[in-house]
C-alpha cells in the first residue's frame, strides 16, 4: 500500500540529508509503528507518504514513494487527499473549519462526494469515534483528546486507504490517549486501513503495531521487523521492555499480559527484598521532611466529588515553598480549580496529575501568579504571586510552560543567557553555564527554533533556573521527548531535589511521575481526589499505574532502576 | 440530556442575520436622534443576547460594542480639540488655542468649545457607533465562516482566504496575551508598552508558522482540486466575466454621466447578467460539493424582512418627518422620540421570536 524506493530527503541548505535509504513497504490492512530518537527523520518519512515533503516542505527528495500506486513525485497532496488522511502532531493546526460537524465535513467538501454519501459518512464517522455529543460544538472548546479524535475523524471521512498519524496519543491523558488507539485499532481490523504512525510513548502502542519501522539514529537505514524483534535492539523501548531485557525473558514480552506471564519467577526474587513501602530507590532524594510514613490515601473516586481534604499541616517546615489554601479560579465563568489545597515542602517532588482540562495548568498558573485567585490564598515562599513584581517572583519561583518557546525572545542561545541573567540579576555567565550543563554540545549562535523539542526545554529550563527559584513548576515537560531526552530530564530534575529544589510537575507521563516523583495529586474536575506518596496513589488505580507496576503487582515496584538496583544488591 | 442538532431546530440562514443586521445598520444612517440610535443599539443587544450561541465568535458583539464606543469617544475628543463647524453660542469651555500661520486658515487647535458643537458631535459619534454595533451583531449571531457555504463556487477559495485572514486576528490577540504572560514567568513587566513591542517578532512568527501549518493541512485535505473542463467552456467562461465586467464598467459609468442615462441600465444590467454566468461556469473547475448548506426558509425571510423593513419605515420617515429624525442643534432642543420611526425600530426584534432559541450548553 505504501512503498518506499530507496528514498533519501535532504532540505534546503543542509548538508546532510534528513532521511536517506529509506526501503519499505507497509502492506495493506496494517499497523506499522515508526520509532527512533529525536531527530532522526520520523516528520520527514510521514511527510513524504502524504506528498507534503517535498511539495510542501521544499528540499529534495531521491528514490521513489507510492501510495496505493500512485507516485507522490507526480501527485500534489491534493490529489492524494482521497488515499492518504494525515493527522499531524498538533491537532489545532489541522483544523478548516469551526465546528465538528463541519470539519468531519470538510475533506469530503473539496474532493466533491455528493451530499447524501457525506451526510451518512459524517454520521458513521460520528456514532464510530463516539463524537455525536460533540456534534455542534466548536472546536475551540474540546478538550485535547477530543480534539485529537475529531482531527483523526475528519480525515477519514473520505475514506482513505492509508493513514499517517504524527504522535497521536503525546499530548493525551492516559485514558484519551487509549481512546483514540482503541479507534484506531478498530480501523485496522474492521475497514482494513493501512495505518503508519510515530510515536515516542511506545509503553502506549506498542503492542497495537503489526511491524515496526526503527530509525535508529540520523541517516541510518531503518530496520524492520515485528515488533519483538525490533524491540530487541533498539534503542528506545517501553519500560515493559526494559524489565524483559533485564530478566532476560524470550520472546520479549510487549504486553502487560505477556509480562505478567513471563514474570513469576522474578516476582519471587524480589519478594524478599520489597521496595520500602515502594519509594526512594534514588539514594538521598526524600524530602526532608516526613519522617513517617502518610497515611493511607484512598484512590481517586469518582464519585465522591467533595472530598475532606487533607491538609495535613506539616510543623517541622516553617516556610513551605509553597502553600495553597483554600484555592477556587473562575476562568470565563468556568470553574477552573474547587477548594484546592496543596503544600510543597522545599526537597520535594510533586507530580499533577488528571485528564486533559483537570485544572493542572491552573493550578501551576496560579502558583506563579499568572491567575488571580477567585478565592483562597496562595503564597509561594511567603510572597503572593500575582501580586508580587515579575523581577522579585522569578527569585521564587519558575514555570517551565508547555510550549517553552513561548519563554524565548532571542535568535542565538547566547543572547538569549544574557538576557536571563539580566532578568535574574545574576552573575554574567551563569545562564550559559546552565545551559552546557544541562545542553552540552550546543552552540552559542544557534538560533533557539532550530533546537529540537527536547534541547529548547533544557534551553528554557536553564533560563528558568538561571533565578535559583527555590520552587520549580514544569507543565508537561516531556511532550515530545524521546527516552534519552528524559532520562536526561530526569538525573536533571533528581540532582534539583536534592539540592533542596521544591519540583512540581503537572504531567500525563506515569512513567515519568514514577520516576521521580515522591508525591503525586490527582486533579479532577479542578478538585484533589487523591493525594499522597507516588507508590501509594499510582499503585491504587489502573490508569496511572507504570507498567512495573502493574507487571509486578502486587509487588510494590515503580520502574525499572529500582528493580536493576534491588537485584544488584 | 439529548444533543440538539444546530439544524435541529431549524437555524436561520446567516445571509439572513447579515441583512437584518444591516438594515438595522442601514436605519440607523437615517437618523441622528439618540433616541432612537439608543433603541436601535437595545434592539441588536436583545436579538443578540437572546439568540447568540456559546461559540467563540459570540463573544464578538462586546468587542464591537467597545469599538463602538472608541469611536464615539474620538469623534467627541476631536471636537473638543479642533473644534467644530457648528455655530454655537453656549461656550462649555474655552481652550488655549494654538496660533497657525495664515496658510493653515480654517483650521484650528484649541479654542472655544460649544455645547451645540459637542451635541454635534455625540449624535454623529453615536450614528456611526450603532452601525458598528450592528455589524458586530452580525458576527455574533452568524459565523462569519458559514457565509462562505453561500458563495459560489468559482468564488470559494478566495472566500478561504479572506476568511483565514479574518481568523488570523483573533489568534494574533490570544498569542499576545500568552506571550505578555510569559514575560513575567521571564521578571519582566508583563505590561506596558515595552512589554508589547517586545513580543511583536515572536508573535509574527508564531502566527506565520499556523498560517504554514494550516495551508499543509489544507492541502493535504484536498482543497484546491480542480476539474477537468473542456477547453471550450475554459475560455467561454473567460469571455463571459472579461465582457461581462466591462459591460459593467461602462454601464456604470454610462449612469453617472448626464446624457448616458439611455444606455447605462441595460449595459450595467447585461454586464451583470454576463459576469454571474461567467462566475456560474467557472465553479465547474472546482468540484466542491456542500455538506448540509443552509436552507434560506421562512424564518430567513421574515429575520431579513424584519431588517430591511425597518431601513425602509426609517427612510421613508426621515423623508417626511426629518425634524424628528434629526433633531436640531441649533438652536439646542431635547430629542423627543417620534412614534412611528420607534415603532419601525422595534420591527426589528421580530428575529427573537420567530427564530429558535440555542442550544444551552455548559
Amino acid at each position: 500500500m505504501i512503498r518506499f524506493e530507496n528514498v533519501s530527503v535532504t532540505y534546503d541548505g543542509a548538508y546532510e540529508p534528513a532521511v536517506q535509504d529509506i526501503d519499505f513497504t507497509v502492506p495493506e490492512g496494517e499497523l506499522t509503528l515508526l520509532v527512533g530518537p529525536s531527530g532522526t527523520g520520523k516528520s520527514t518519512v510521514l511527510g513524504a507518504v502524504s506528498g507534503l515533503v517535498p511539495h510542501f516542505t521544499g528540499g529534495t527528495l531521491r528514490g521513489r514513494v507510492t501510495v496505493a500506486g500512485r507516485d507522490t513525485r507526480t501527485h500534489k497532496p491534493r490529489e492524494l487527499a482521497d488515499v492518504v488522511g494525515t493527522v499531524g502532531q498538533d491537532p489545532l493546526s489541522h483544523f478548516v473549519t469551526d465546528t465538528v460537524e463541519d470539519e468531519l465535513a470538510y475533506g469530503m467538501e473539496s474532493l466533491g462526494l455528493a451530499p447524501d454519501v457525506m451526510r451518512r459518512r459524517v454520521e458513521e464517522t460520528l456514532d464510530l469515534l463516539g463524537l455525536n455529543e460533540l456534534r455542534d460544538r466548536p472546536i475551540a472548546t474540546l478538550s485535547g483528546g477530543q480534539q485529537q479524535r475529531v482531527a483523526i475523524g475528519s480525515v477519514l471521512t473520505p475514506h482513505p486507504k492509508v493513514l499517517v498519524l504524527d504522535e497521536p496519543t503525546s499530548a493525551l491523558d492516559p485514558a484519551a490517549a487509549e481512546e483514540v488507539l482503541a479507534v484506531l485499532q478498530r480501523l485496522v481490523h474492521d475497514l482494513g486501513t493501512t495505518v503508519l504512525m510515530a510515536e515516542h510513548r511506545l509503553e502506549r502502542v506498542v503492542h497495537y503495531a503489526d511491524r515496526v519501522v526503527l530509525l535508529p539514529s540520523s541517516g541510518a537505514r531503518p530496520v524492520l521487523g515485528t515488533p519483538p524483534e525490533v524491540m530487541a535492539v533498539s534503542p528506545v523501548y517501553p519500560p515493559v521492555v526494559d524489565l524483559g531485557r533485564l530478566a532476560g525473558w524470550s520472546p520479549l514480552p510487549l504486553t502487560i499480559r505477556d509480562a505478567r506471564r513471563s514474570a513469576g519467577e522474578l516476582r519471587e526474587r524480589l519478594a524478599d527484598i520489597a521496595p520500602v513501602n515502594g519509594r526512594l530507590p534514588h539514594g538521598d532524594t526524600s524530602p526532608r521532611k516526613d519522617p513517617n510514613p502518610r497515611p493511607e490515601v484512598p484512590a481517586p473516586r469518582r464519585f465522591l466529588r467533595r472530598r475532606t481534604t487533607r491538609t495535613a499541616p506539616d510543623t517541622s517546615t516553617p516556610h513551605p515553598a509553597a502553600a495553597v489554601t483554600a484555592l477556587a479560579v473562575h476562568r470565563d465563568r468556568v470553574e477552573a480549580l474547587r477548594h484546592v489545597e496543596l503544600t510543597v515542602t522545599p526537597g520535594e517532588t510533586v507530580a499533577l496529575m488528571g485528564r486533559n482540562g483537570a485544572g493542572k495548568s491552573t493550578l501551576l498558573a496560579a502558583l506563579v501568579g499568572l491567575v488571580e485567585p477567585t478565592r483562597g490564598s496562595v503564597r509561594v515562599g511567603g510572597a503572593v504571586p500575582h501580586r508580587a513584581a515579575p523581577r522579585d517572583l522569578v527569585q521564587r519561583v519558575g514555570l517551565v510552560p508547555q510550549e517553552p518557546r513561548d519563554l524565548l525572545y532571542a535568535d542565538t542561545v547566547a543572547a538569549e543567557c544574557a538576557a536571563a541573567d539580566r532578568d535574574a540579576g545574576a552573575a554574567e555567565g551563569s545562564c550559559r553555564a546552565l545551559v552546557s550543563e544541562l545542553l552540552p554540545g550546543v552552540g552559542d549562535d544557534t538560533h533557539p527554533r532550530d533546537l529540537s523539542e527536547g534541547q529548547r526545554l533544557a534551553l528554557a529550563l536553564a533560563v528558568v533556573l538561571t533565578a535559583r527559584p527555590p520552587l520549580l513548576l514544569l507543565d508537561e515537560p516531556t511532550r515530545g521527548l524521546d527516552y534519552a531526552a528524559k532520562a536526561r530530564l530526569v538525573s536533571i530534575l533528581r540532582a534539583l531535589a536534592a539540592e533542596g529544589h521544591a519540583i512540581v510537575l503537572a504531567t500525563h507521563d506515569v512513567e515519568l511521575a514514577a520516576e521521580i516523583a515522591h508525591r503525586v495529586v490527582v486533579l479532577a474536575d479542578g478538585e484533589v481526589v487523591a493525594d499522597g506518596p507516588t507508590a501509594d496513589v499510582v499503585v491504587a488505580s489502573p490508569s496511572f499505574a507504570p507498567q512495573v507496576t502493574k507487571v509486578l503487582a502486587p509487588q510494590r515496584w515503580l520502574t525499572v532502576s529500582q528493580v536493576r538496583e534491588a537485584l544488584s544488591s | 440530556m439529548a444533543p440538539r442538532s444546530r439544524r435541529g431546530g431549524p437555524t436561520v440562514h446567516p445571509g439572513a442575520w447579515w441583512l437584518w443586521a444591516l438594515g438595522l445598520g442601514t436605519a440607523a444612517t437615517r437618523t441622528t436622534n439618540p433616541l432612537l440610535l439608543g433603541l436601535l443599539v437595545a434592539v441588536s443587544a436583545y436579538v443578540v443576547a437572546a439568540r447568540r450561541t456559546a461559540a467563540p465568535w459570540s463573544r464578538s458583539y462586546a468587542a464591537f460594542v467597545k469599538l463602538g464606543l472608541a469611536v464615539l469617544v474620538i469623534r467627541l475628543v476631536f471636537a473638543v480639540v479642533l473644534g467644530s463647524p457648528i455655530p454655537g453660542t453656549h461656550i462649555v469651555v474655552t481652550l488655549p488655542e494654538v496660533p497657525l500661520p495664515h496658510w493653515a486658515q480654517g483650521i484650528r487647535i484649541g479654542g472655544q468649545v460649544t455645547a451645540e458643537g459637542l451635541v454635534f458631535a455625540l449624535y454623529d459619534g453615536l450614528k456611526l457607533a450603532t452601525l458598528l454595533i450592528c455589524v458586530g451583531a452580525a458576527n455574533a449571531l452568524a459565523n462569519p465562516a458559514r457565509l462562505l457555504k453561500s458563495l459560489p463556487g468559482a468564488l470559494y477559495e478566495t472566500g478561504v482566504a479572506v476568511v483565514v485572514a479574518l481568523t488570523f486576528a483573533p489568534h494574533l490577540i490570544a498569542d499576545v496575551q500568552r506571550l505578555r504572560a510569559a514575560r513575567r514567568l521571564r521578571g519582566r513587566p508583563d505590561r506596558g508598552l515595552r512589554g508589547l513591542l517586545q513580543v511583536g517578532l515572536p508573535v509574527l512568527e508564531g502566527a506565520l508558522e499556523r498560517s504554514v501549518a494550516l495551508a499543509a493541512a489544507m492541502d493535504a485535505r484536498g482543497f484546491g482540486r480542480t476539474a477537468d473542463v473542456p477547453p471550450a467552456v475554459r475560455r467561454t467562461t473567460t469571455a463571459l466575466t472579461l465582457s461581462g465586467l466591462l459591460g459593467v464598467c461602462a454601464g456604470t459609468y454610462g449612469l453617472l454621466t448626464a446624457e448616458g442615462g439611455v444606455y447605462g441600465l441595460p449595459l450595467l444590467l447585461s454586464g451583470l447578467a454576463a459576469a454571474l454566468a461567467g462566475l456560474r461556469l467557472g465553479g465547474r473547475r472546482s468540484p466542491r460539493t456542500r455538506y448540509r448548506p443552509d436552507v434560506w426558509g421562512a424564518r430567513a425571510w421574515m429575520v431579513a424582512g424584519s431588517g430591511i423593513a425597518t431601513a425602509a419605515l426609517l427612510a421613508v420617515c426621515a423623508a417626511y418627518d426629518p425634524a424628528a429624525l434629526r433633531p436640531g442643534v441649533v438652536p439646542l432642543t431635547a430629542p423627543t422620540l417620534p412614534l412611528l420611526p420607534a415603532a419601525a425600530v422595534l420591527l426589528g426584534l421580530l428575529p427573537a421570536f420567530v427564530t429558535s432559541a440555542p442550544e444551552e450548553s455548559a
